[in-house]
């Protein structure tokens, strides 16, 4: 039986829960409206739950990064888990619609990766992220990096179980797409504008955009880096360990300490 | 097109709960989209064609409901009515405005035989 909800399946599976309905009969055609309070996304909400139950129960800290296509999440990582080496136990979910490009820039850090190809589907979800919690197969205390697909639009409405949501902007994209992409913004606690050392030679407004993003979302964090350069990487790792102290400390799980002393 | 990944959600759950009200056939589906959902109401449309083809639901009139959003404005310390997240508030043109509700997709009944 799992602890989120008394069901009898915590797999990876998802499933439904009966819901309290009554049955209005119409007058002799047999038809019957069952009233039912459904939401769309309950099955994924479901394992969502599920998945951060054993995060949490495991002491997982787990990061979901969104962003459009060619932001420079994969770079960004790289850079993360190169000054991180040794810290903590670290593991990464790439996820692609194909190729396996990502998940072997991540290995050649020396981090296990998995990577889910998700074929025609333009996000992913909490059972996809399920079964690659199954195949990481860390140790307790554990930093997980869950690199979504590059989608500013579908991965907004999905919840994976995570513990943060971030979302990255390169300058070379405009400030205006908080505004544009409004779903993704809403919902993320940090937002980094990437490719800062392009700044000098692009129209950027970081101000603006900071603005824009603070319209759809008053309570969004911002730090301004380039993974490239390491310019504001100290700021974004400090924040990320900051994250971790504050899930460990807050949870009934175990602190998440350092893999090595 | 995370429309498809909803509907085949949708799907799952019509068919569940046909099984346990011993329901053959599936004539209307009533959604709950509210204004602020990240969900495009007419793919939904084409895309529960599509799933529902050999169903159960096949044929299915797709009724849709699309209550607009409610945040609270800070300036005005009242409760407005929005129908984007884009949207000042109706009252005092100012922002930001703290989205309450408005964002849900719900399943709320069928009809069926």
């Amino acid at each position: 039986m799992c602890g989120v909800c008394g069901c009898s399946n915590p797999g990876t599976g998802g499933h439904a829960h009966d819901h309290h309905h009554d049955h209005h009969h119409h007058g002799g055609d047999n038809h019957r409206l069952l009233r039912l309070e459904e939401d769309l996304l309950a099955m994924n909400r479901h394992q969502a739950a599920h998945n951060r139950a054993r995060c949490q129960d495991q002491g997982w800290f787990m990061v979901n990064l969104l962003s459009s296509p060619g932001s420079g999440k994969t770079t960004l990582l790289v850079a993360t888990l190169q000054a991180l080496a040794g810290r903590y136990t670290v593991g990464v979910i790439e996820g692609d619609q194909q190729t396996d490009l990502d998940a072997q820039r991540i290995r050649a850090t020396g981090t296990p990766a998995i990577q889910i190809n998700t074929g025609k589907l333009c996000h992913l979800d909490a059972p996809l992220v399920a079964n690659a919690l199954d195949q990481l197969a860390l140790p307790p205390r554990a930093l997980i990096l869950v690199e979504n697909i590059g989608n500013l639009v579908c991965p907004a409405a999905f919840d994976l179980g995570e513990s943060l949501k971030v979302v990255l902007l390169s300058v070379t994209e405009g400030e205006d797409k908080p505004l544009k992409y409004p779903d993704i913004f809403a919902q993320a606690h940090m937002m980094l504008l990437t490719k800062a050392d392009l700044l000098p030679h692009v129209s950027f407004d970081v101000a603006r955009c900071l603005e824009h993003a603070r319209r759809v979302n008053p309570g969004i964090g911002h730090l301004v880096l380039s993974a490239t350069s390491g310019h504001g990487m100290a700021q974004w790792l400090d924040y990320l360990q900051r994250q971790v102290a504050t899930f460990g400390n807050a949870g009934a799980a175990p602190l998440l300490t350092e893999a090595c002393p | 097109m995370h429309e498809m990944a909803l509907c085949a959600g949708l799907m799952a759950t019509i068919e569940a709960q046909c099984r346990q009200e011993h329901a053959a056939r599936v004539h209307a589906v009533y959604l709950e989209i509210g204004a602020l959902a990240a969900v495009d109401a007419g793919a939904l449309r084409s895309c529960f064609e599509v799933v529902s083809h050999g169903t159960v639901a096949q044929g299915a009139c797709v009724e849709i409901s699309a209550p607009p959003g409610e945040g609270w404005c800070p300036q005005c310390a009242c409760m407005v009515t929005i129908t984007s997240r884009l949207e000042p508030c109706p009252r005092c043109a100012g922002y930001p405005v703290i989205i309450r509700q408005g964002a849900q997709m719900r399943l709320v009944a069928l009809d069926v035989t």
